[in-house]
């Protein structure tokens, strides 16, 4: 049955085994990163268990970033639902892109599940796989990057700067690294993403480098610029029916290839 | 006023959980609206694009090794492909250049 997710089934654990697998990298750059969460945990005062579990339940750099500024300002909760709302806002999109990316049956708690693990890499990676989602994908990546993200902060929390400047330098473009092996090999077969990759460089730079926007956040920035340069690329270069779904188009293939071999 | 930091966390965790689950567990119809699902396609593209550059070249002690970490890692993922040798190579180019800069 193509909803039976459970990892009785070999298919699945195969499928566990290579979200772990893909969660190794994301895990590692996870831990740098946290680490320099971890420190800023400590500078408000919080101790490294409070911030294992933030990062457990929160799991998001730019999100806890904001949680921790806010816990340190002693902002009102509202003030810090809405940053952190705002910090967060882009993973409301891929969550959209995500949901399109599952088999229509699927449960309600795979559903949450998957979508308490969105962030910019376990998303990244889970809509590059072909077809409708396995949710044992998903969790075998959390399972490895999760822990690491929350380890990472534990220890930044606990020991401060320990790790040598240019180690932490070095460790903090794995991320972007990740990114970059996400995006660019779909450039590669169309163009039009390779022409959209080049032109977000472009407005990102300007946008991060012109005063007038000097006093927008990171977060908001990256939210304003995907919403406007997907609007755009949208109205501009449609999707036909085909292109858009490739799962489709693979699912059908697998259908008559079953066909043929039946005949 | 004496907030909790239980209460921040609890409040920061739930916000959290809302937006990332929040399509995944309503949207259960395909999109057909063509504007909508190209929207959706572009996302990820985009907003990957947008956090990768120019933040590489802040992430770094030196900005020349974030850009040359950039041009390794896009060459690295045109033709590898691969996730863990692409952020390898771009940490080590960084670890290589900041040793001399």
């Amino acid at each position: 049955m193509i909803t039976d997710y459970s990892l009785k089934l070999n298919t699945n654990r195969s499928e566990f085994a290579k979200g772990m697998r893909d969660g190794i990298p994301i895990g590692l750059g996870y831990f740098a990163v946290a680490f320099s969460l971890g420190i800023t945990a400590k500078a408000i005062g919080l101790s490294p268990i409070t911030c294992m579990i933030t990062s457990v339940l929160c799991h998001a750099s730019a999100g806890e970033y904001a949680v921790y500024t806010m816990i340190g300002a002693g902002a009102a909760y509202i003030e810090m639902a809405i940053m952190v709302f705002i910090a967060n806002a882009r993973y409301l999109l891929m969550s959209c892109a995500l949901s399109q990316h599952m088999h229509p049956d699927l449960s309600f708690s795979h559903r949450l599940f998957i979508g308490f693990g969105i962030t910019d890499e376990l998303f990244g990676i889970s809509i590059a796989r072909p077809g409708n989602l396995n949710p044992n994908y998903m969790y075998g990546a959390m399972l490895i990057s999760i822990p690491m993200w929350a380890a990472g902060s534990a220890i930044g929390c606990f020991s401060g700067g320990v790790l040598p400047e240019r180690i932490v330098s070095a460790l903090s473009v794995a991320l972007f690294g990740m990114f970059l092996a996400i995006i660019i090999p779909p450039a590669k077969e169309n163009r039009i993403v390779g022409a959209l990759i080049a032109v977000c460089f472009l407005l990102s730079f300007f946008f991060s480098k012109l005063s007038v926007f000097s006093g927008i956040s990171g977060g908001t920035k990256t939210i304003i610029l995907t919403v406007v340069i997907s609007a755009a690329a949208a109205l501009l270069f449609p999707r036909n029916e085909e292109e858009t779904q490739p799962s489709r188009i693979e699912d059908a293939a697998q259908a008559s290839q079953h066909e043929k071999e039946d005949a | 006023m004496n907030h909790s930091i239980f209460i921040y966390i609890l409040i920061a965790a739930t916000v959290s959980l809302i937006i990332r689950a929040l399509p995944t567990t309503l949207m259960r119809r395909q999109i057909t609206n063509v504007f909508v699902k190209s929207f959706l396609y572009y996302v990820p593209y985009v907003t990957l694009s947008v956090m990768t550059f120019p933040a590489i070249t802040e992430a770094t002690k030196n900005p020349v090794a974030g850009y040359a970490a950039l041009l390794v890692g896009i060459i690295v993922a045109w033709f590898r492909k691969n996730l863990f040798e692409t952020a390898i190579m771009c940490c080590l180019t960084v670890l290589i250049i900041e040793m001399f800069l």
